[in-house]
């Protein structure tokens, strides 16, 4: 080794020395790294940055949430709608653990985050001092990278180091605890981005013999099929993609992350993957002869059981993140790098193609779901309310232009099953760690970040009920966004399962509800419930045409399910459409 | 690839971090797989660390995880090799009463054949060392157990491995 051994490559242009303290150079690396708004709940541990935060409060917008779980959630939201880094910070101890679900949240899902906690003073470390607790201990297992700093002068390089790692490669949330004494501490400050660690390959180089390998089989392939996931979005690669599956003609599905990265309207898109995917991309799944997947990572809510998933099927498997391969699902082709950079140089090595008489077969079953599971849902004939008749008012009316924020549940798959998407970044849910309460804060972030948009989160009464409380930070910002409450008054998919395999046994499934229209407009939100379905259209445009922040209650049928279904453990071409 | 299990060496480059060796260990926590020893130390390249982790599972179980652990950010780099393919040790102790090396003539015997060393002795007791093979430790251990054994530790393994590492060209291309 040379003796000069770099760890880490920093921007070479750099400000000037400046002799503030901890808290002051925390704000200031935020600002240079471009934060304009970050989310949080003050303490005794965070105060002295809280106090910067209030000098600097014309450069940089702290919105207070009322949970610090909330503050994660809707940094998540913000990012990702964005593809920008959130942050949220919070004290220590409580505040610190209260994130935790949201941090989950965010590595299962790949977001960038940045959140920092304050600590209690280095000297009381390990002395169980009042909210005190191991965050970074906590936080090990759930985090991309995370760091403890007892010394102010650590503050720009950690943070500067943090923000590099949330959101190259594959992102992930990245945890900065610091000690309250290193807030305080005055040092020289110099910001210097970070640019590359050496322990660290965020993107792996592309293999070119890997690229026409793979453009070999697809051009060979019969019956090909994607599938695609986040990554086309975290990679910015819709257009590339788009080309590529346009070039190829292969028909292309998406996991619940991967939505809105094409239109919904695209004739080569052919729906959703997984347990309440589409009928056609599950049944044919087991039928491909190439399967390519993209950006994904063959959750087991995607591929069903593994041992009857595509096994008649090359598959190829492009990534960004080589321990993804042959986690789940071999692979008989792996091509890694960054997802737009790959595609664009598979499509030039592209036969042109249309598979014309493999893509009617996506028609023919979608045929058959629509006359026996969509049509249902969507124009129903029986009395009460469905799901699927509200996401189909709300599409009639947003034209598919709005950003839909789904929570978790029966609502979520209705939502991200029929809401109709024509830009990117447009389908916000929990996805891997399924976090009930996540909808309402991530919608506070996804409309701060992309205000010109409509945002319109999607939640079930049980959901809401997690974190209710957001609707005081809704009214404190006068955030405008619009809250759909499907409510069956009950914790509706676990009814489900309970209904198909529990012999209706509904243990603590049952919910007694409040009167949510009186809680909104307890915090000066505009409310409406709607109990009928002739009340149901000119409440959604009533909503959509609001100025402000707007509560819309529907009321639908208690017992209704979502199908199609693949049971746990079952096949993906034993989806059911009943 | 075997679905048989093996045990595997696992040799990890890594800068030197609090924490990296929770992270390295969650990894192996939360697949609810042991590890059977762990080292760490300096490794050859000045400032970075090696951790040396023996493990038993199916060589797919152990790619796995040898992708998570390279997955870290303070990871350099982690391989995973088969005992064919390393060369290595481990150390242990053993504090005995001092008596019993005037008395025993055998344990005399026993500490010549095993290749022992001894450390330290004074009056209450003597310190034995000895560094080998789990096998090699095991048959001094039961041999010196019978006369009795005040006090007795192994380390975990450490290892070096047959075939050259790359780490430091790794680094060395980093720098440009």
């Amino acid at each position: 080794m040379k003796e000069t051994q770099i760890i880490e490559k920093q921007d070479a242009s750099s400000q000037t020395k400046v002799r503030i303290s901890g808290a002051e150079a925390v704000v200031k690396c935020l600002l240079a790294e471009g934060v304009d708004i970050l989310y949080g709940y003050p303490g005794g541990a965070i105060m002295p940055v809280y106090d910067e935060l209030y000098k600097y409060k014309s450069q940089i917008h702290h919105v207070l949430t009322r949970h610090e779980q909330a503050a994660a959630h809707s940094a998540q939201g913000y990012a990702r709608i964005s593809g920008k880094v959130g942050v949220a910070m919070a004290t220590s101890g409580p505040g610190a653990t209260n994130l935790i679900t949201g941090i989950a949240d965010a590595q299962i899902d790949s977001t960038p985050l940045v959140c920092i906690t304050g600590q209690v003073a280095s000297h009381l470390l390990g002395s169980d001092a009042f909210q005190e607790t191991d965050i970074v201990g906590i936080s090990t297992p759930v985090t991309k990278w995370n760091h403890q700093i007892t010394k102010a002068s650590e503050i720009p390089a950690v943070l500067a180091k943090a923000f590099y790692i949330a959101k190259s490669g594959r992102p992930g949330p990245v945890l900065i605890d610091i000690t309250k004494d290193a807030q305080l501490e005055e040092f020289d400050f110099q910001y210097k981005k970070c640019t590359g660690i050496r322990s660290y390959n965020p993107i792996p180089v592309i293999d070119n013999s890997a690229i026409t390998e793979a453009a070999a089989m697809i051009n060979a392939a019969k019956k090909p099929l994607i599938v695609w996931g986040q990554g086309i979005l975290l990679g910015e690669a819709e257009a590339e993609f788009k080309a590529v599956i346009e070039k190829a003609g292969i028909p292309s599905a998406w996991t619940i992350l991967g939505a809105s990265a094409i239109p919904t309207s695209h004739p080569l898109n052919v729906g959703m993957v997984g347990m309440h995917g589409n009928y056609a991309p599950n049944v044919l799944t087991n039928e491909c002869d190439v399967l390519i997947a993209i950006g994904m990572r063959f959750d087991d809510r995607v591929t069903g059981n593994l041992k009857t998933y595509a096994k008649q099927a090359k598959i190829i498997h492009f990534d960004i993140d080589p321990s993804e391969i042959d986690k789940n699902v071999k692979t008989d082709l792996a091509v890694l790098g960054d997802a737009k950079e790959s595609l664009s140089l598979l499509l030039p090595h592209l036969n042109l193609n249309k598979h014309t008489d493999w893509l009617q077969k996506f028609k023919d079953l979608y045929t058959i779901e629509f006359e026996k599971v969509i049509k249902n849902d969507l124009h129903p004939t029986m009395e009460g309310l469905t799901m699927g008749e509200v996401l189909n008012e709300i599409n009639q009316v947003t034209e598919g232009n709005a950003a839909i924020i789904s929570d978790v549940g029966q609502h979520q798959m209705i939502a991200c099953r029929y809401a109709e998407f024509n830009k990117s970044k447009s389908n916000i849910t929990s996805g891997g760690l399924g976090t009930m309460g996540f909808a309402l804060p991530a919608a506070i972030g996804a409309k701060m970040a992309a205000p010109d948009r409509d945002v319109i989160a999607i939640i079930g009464d049980g959901g809401y009920q997690m974190t209710i409380q957001e609707l005081g930070t809704i009214f404190q910002t006068k955030v405008p966004v619009k809250i759909v409450v499907l409510n069956n008054e009950f914790l509706g998919m676990v009814r489900q399962w309970q209904e198909l395999f529990f012999d209706k046994r509904y243990a603590s499934t049952e919910m007694v509800n409040p009167d949510f229209v009186a809680i909104a407009k307890g915090y000066f939100i505009e409310a409406k419930k709607v109990t009928k379905r002739e009340e149901l259209k000119d409440a959604v445009a009533e909503m959509m045409a609001c100025e402000g922040a707007y509560f819309l209650e529907v009321r639908v049928e208690k017992e209704g399910n979502v199908f199609p279904m693949i049971p746990t453990g079952a096949s993906v071409s034993d989806i059911r459409l009943s | 690839m075997s679905e048989s299990i093996n045990t595997y060496t696992v040799s990890v480059y890594t800068e030197n971090n609090i924490g990296l060796l929770n992270r390295i260990s969650a990894i192996f926590q939360r697949r609810h797989m042991n590890i059977e020893s762990l080292n760490t130390s300096v490794s050859e390249i000045e400032g970075v660390s090696r951790f040396t982790i023996v493990v038993e599972m199916t060589e797919e179980q152990i790619k796995k995880i040898i992708g998570q652990i390279e997955k870290q950010v303070e990871v350099i780099k982690a391989y995973y090799h088969t005992d064919e393919e390393t060369v290595y040790q481990e150390s242990c102790m053993f504090k005995i009463k001092s008596d019993l090396l005037f008395e025993e003539r055998e344990i005399q015997n026993i500490i010549k054949e095993s290749n022992a060393r001894i450390v330290t002795v004074n009056k209450e007791f003597f310190v034995l060392e000895k560094s080998g093979r789990r096998n090699e430790i095991e048959l001094l251990h039961r041999e010196l157990s019978v006369f009795g054994i005040m006090q007795f530790t192994r380390s975990g393994r450490i290892a070096v491995t047959k075939e050259p590492m790359e780490v430091t060209q790794m680094l060395e291309a980093f720098n440009h």
